[in-house]
């Protein structure tokens, strides 16, 4: 009997399962089920262990019939990549056996070949001898290449060819031909009497090893998700009745409170309970700083807690974690087709059948009008075209790279929707930027305080006024106040006069605070402002007069801070070629203003949220190939509307699944990196394209012998083979390079 | 004599090619899903076992494939048209989601488009 750590064990979460009663229920339920050796209920952790060999649906089934639920908990992402890579492992190491078996028969034969110059069958001797051979070739045939045969076969029957079917035709064929010549050579003139076999055994263990070394270099193409699964740790603390208890992952449910001490992973989404520290998420924003968390904040999976301990409670879980989001959106956006590569599909879904008509036209003209030997050049030619002509090279050469280029973009915290997002952001005209939120920091800031007397208490009078009122520009001088430790004063007869400001009592005193239009409907002299109010205004700043008792008492000023790298970023996207307009609902003079410290030339402004669409479309109209950038807040049809939508902060979830391409940092930077590596990954393609078209429409030719005029001599079968392995290993090789891509802003 | 034979076999071989490949009659059979049904792909040897598929139109359905095929051709299976991929785990089930479609072909493939299959939505 097998002991009980071999047997297979499953798991399952429970559902309804609350008592000691329970547990009796469904675990006796279960040992009625064939093929359950053991199963175990833990109530803490609300889980079914079975051991045994029933199946996953029966064991539920009886659960259920107990009167509860279950399901089984599914095996997390890092464990079934574990699976893969160790099964990747056993075939890479199978692909070098078989490699090394068939090579180890190839190589002497051609090394016999090439010092003897013996490989023909014109006696007894020779035809037991090269007999003997053949019959190690089929072996090896057999053994090493089984699976070209079966996989051609399989293709056969369902009217499909693929690389299976040249290679065991292209073999076969040579195997069958020299077959022929021991067993009977009195068919064949003396000349063409050549033995091929050490061609079929070197095509075999030269494929196979093409096939590990490309397995090999493809393990690395996924090396982005690799690292964003290793940003979890397989276990999390979890606390259960006033115990810490370490639970894997996957049975982390919504509501458990977990601790997190310093230099941990946050395991799942949650929401701060107790406790404050710094937070590295720098993976998932790209954002370098730290980022500091206390009792309400929300903290992402995958992150890195740095210097407190943290209490949370989990809010989400499993797949639905942000982390979890953004691989599936990666490994979705990895497997995705780009429109450049729809020419490269098409051939390649006719590419092998060609392939096999070509190579009989060729052998057939060879054999009608070719030089002597002249079955023997019909043979050679036929396995040649055969065996070189390399369909994985041409599939190979789009997937390969926007694998790595879509897995070097979540590194830059850059999440590309598809590959046609990736082609299309590559080729972009004009790129139309929304100003609040993008440009400049979204939430204004007071900037300027001018008066005659106390700066101080006239920002007390001013925010004590303010804090009656909920407009965006209120909070900002609310805020500034607080900033300085003011003291808010009780505030009565508050009143908001639209379009003009505010005015009430505070302490005694009559405030009004707003607009030119205000002070002369209240008749007061501002005079001596109006010049400053001008100068600020220039600056794109938003002034206002203040009154206290009837007097013109100073001048504030509220703006919405120019992010720090705007203007680098903005210099960036500039030297890549790219137009910029800028789209705000704020004034002319303020947008100028903002445009013209960024280096920007086009301006739209005072728009109402539905023209940015607008001016969008007009772009595109116009021919541009336009891209928006914003926050997907308020300019998401714009963000839809343009080829390219880039969703800037990442701050909603439904900015990632609209936006064409997510930008998890809160920056412009974030757009010319995505433009820099969309460039990069085209140019990958299109070199990889160029390199499998160029092999296939040179190497089939020659490989048909139209060099042999030139040089009196047909491309050797073998040497097709090695070409033909080493075509596939080059496209992924030089995918791979796109690993060291580098964004212009790091250089 | 036999240069006839043998070019005679070269041309048949070309027509059977064609014939075989792209003209003559596709034989295929189609698994139909309906709802609540399993349905498994095989995917072996370079061919999707049933390479033809039948969904009804507008609704979901779940297409469970399994690989058996470790070669690095068979790891992932796209529905370009309805923007649909999964990465097939050797030796086990994996279900693809597909969403409700309009009638109509949608092809199937890996990667390199070695392997082929048609869903047929009606």
């Amino acid at each position: 009997m097998a002991k009980e750590s071999e047997l297979p064990a499953q798991t399952f979460r429970l559902q309804g399962a609350s008592c000691a009663g329970c547990v009796n229920k469904i675990e006796g339920a279960l040992q009625k089920v064939p093929g359950v050796d053991e199963a175990r209920v833990n109530l803490a952790d609300q889980t079914l262990t079975v051991r045994g060999g029933a199946s996953a649906e029966t064991c539920v089934a009886a659960v259920e019939e107990a009167g509860y639920g279950a399901e089984p908990v599914r095996s997390s992402e890092r464990e079934l990549r574990e699976q893969q890579r160790a099964e990747e492992q056993r075939h890479y190491h199978q692909l070098l056996w078989r490699s090394a078996l068939a090579l180890g028969l190839g190589l002497p034969l051609m090394a016999w070949g090439l010092l003897t110059g013996e490989m023909m069958v014109n006696t007894l001797a020779q035809q037991l001898a090269w007999g003997a051979v053949g019959l190690l070739t089929l072996a090896v045939l057999v053994f090493c290449g089984g699976h070209f045969f079966s996989g051609a076969w399989r293709a056969f029957r369902h009217h499909n060819a693929n690389m299976d079917t040249l290679v065991a035709l292209g073999t076969g064929t040579a195997w069958a031909f020299s077959m022929l010549v021991v067993l009977l050579p009195q068919l064949l003139p003396e000349a063409a009497r050549h033995v091929y076999f050490e061609a079929s055994a070197m095509i075999i263990g030269l494929i196979n090893l093409g096939q590990a070394l490309e397995l090999r270099a493809r393990g690395r193409t996924s090396a982005a998700v690799e690292k964003l699964l290793q940003l979890q740790d397989p276990t999390a603390r979890v606390l259960r009745d006033g115990r810490e208890v370490d639970i894997p992952l996957e049975q982390v449910q919504k509501g458990d409170r977990l601790r997190v001490r310093p230099g941990e992973k946050i395991p799942v989404d949650g929401q701060v309970l107790e406790g404050s520290s710094l937070v590295d998420e720098s993976m998932l924003t790209g954002e370098p700083v730290p980022v500091k968390k206390g009792e309400g904040d929300t903290l992402s999976a995958g992150t890195l807690n740095k210097n407190g301990t943290l209490l949370f409670e989990a809010e989400k879980v499993g797949a639905e974690t942000r982390l979890a989001q953004i691989i599936e959106m990666v490994k979705n956006a990895q497997s995705s087709r780009v429109p450049i590569a729809r020419l490269a599909d098409k051939i390649s879904a006719i590419f092998v059948p060609t392939v096999m008509i070509i190579a009989i036209a060729a052998a057939l003209v060879w054999f009608n009008w070719g030089p002597d030997p002249r079955a023997a050049h019909t043979l050679v030619v036929l396995t040649s075209v055969l065996i070189i002509a390399c369909p994985c090279a041409l599939g190979l050469a789009t997937p390969m790279s926007v694998m790595v280029g879509v897995g070097k973009g979540a590194e830059y915290g850059v999440l590309v929707r598809n590959g046609k997002a990736l082609q299309q952001a590559s080729n972009l005209t004009t790129l139309v930027v929304d100003k609040t939120g993008t440009l400049t920091e979204g939430a204004p800031k007071l900037t300027d305080l001018d008066t005659d007397g106390d700066a101080d208490e006239l920002l007390a009078l001013l925010a004590s006024l303010e804090q009656g009122s909920e407009h965006p520009l209120a909070e900002a001088v609310v805020a500034a106040a607080r900033d300085r430790e003011l003291e808010l004063l009780p505030l009565s007869d508050f009143e908001a006069i639209t379009a003009h400001g505010v005015r009430g009592t505070v302490n005694g005193k009559k405030i009004l605070l707003g607009n030119r239009k205000l002070m002369q409907r209240e008749n007061i002299d501002i005079a001596a402002w109006h010049e400053r109010a001008n100068e600020l205004a220039d600056l794109g700043r938003t002034a206002m007069y203040a009154a206290v008792d009837g007097d013109a008492a100073g001048l504030i000023a509220v703006a919405d801070p120019i992010r720090d790298d705007a203007k680098a970023a903005i210099a960036r996207l500039l030297r890549l070629g790219l137009r910029i307009e800028m789209l705000t609902g704020d004034s002319s003079a303020t947008a100028e203003a903002v445009a013209q410290q960024l280096g920007i030339d086009r301006v739209h402004a005072e728009l109402l949220p539905e023209d940015k669409e607008k001016i969008v479309g007009e772009l595109l109209k116009k021919g541009e190939r336009v891209g928006m950038a914003g926050d997907g807040i308020n300019d998401a049809p714009a963000l839809a509307r343009a080829d390219v939508g880039f969703a800037i902060g990442a701050g909603t979830d439904v900015a990632i699944e609209t936006a064409d391409i997510t930008l998890m940092r809160s920056s412009l930077h974030g757009v010319a990196n995505a433009i820099e590596l969309s460039r990069a990954t085209l140019r990958n393609i299109k070199q990889n394209l160029f390199g499998a078209f160029i092999y296939n429409t040179l190497g089939i030719p020659i490989a048909a012998g139209v060099l042999y005029p030139f040089t009196g001599a047909l491309l050797s079968p073998v040497i097709a083979g090695a070409a033909m392995a080493f075509s596939s290993v080059t496209v992924v090789s030089n995918a791979n390079r796109l690993r060291f891509f580098q964004a212009t802003e790091e250089q | 004599m036999l240069a006839l034979l043998i070019n005679g076999v070269g041309l048949l071989l070309i027509a059977a090619i064609l014939w075989w490949f792209w003209l003559g009659p596709q034989r295929q059979k189609a698994a139909a899903v309906s709802g609540g049904e399993k349905l498994q792909i095989l995917v072996k040897g370079g061919v999707y076992e049933p390479d033809r598929i039948r969904l009804p139109a507008g609704s979901e359905a779940t297409l469970h494939f399994r690989r058996e095929d470790p070669s690095p051709c068979a790891e992932w299976v796209l529905f370009p048209d309805l923007e649909v991929s999964a990465q097939l785990a050797v030796h086990s089930d994996t279900a693809v989601k597909i969403p409700a479609a309009e009638p109509g072909e949608y092809p199937f493939t890996c990667q390199m488009q070695m392997y082929r299959g048609t869903l047929v939505v009606e």
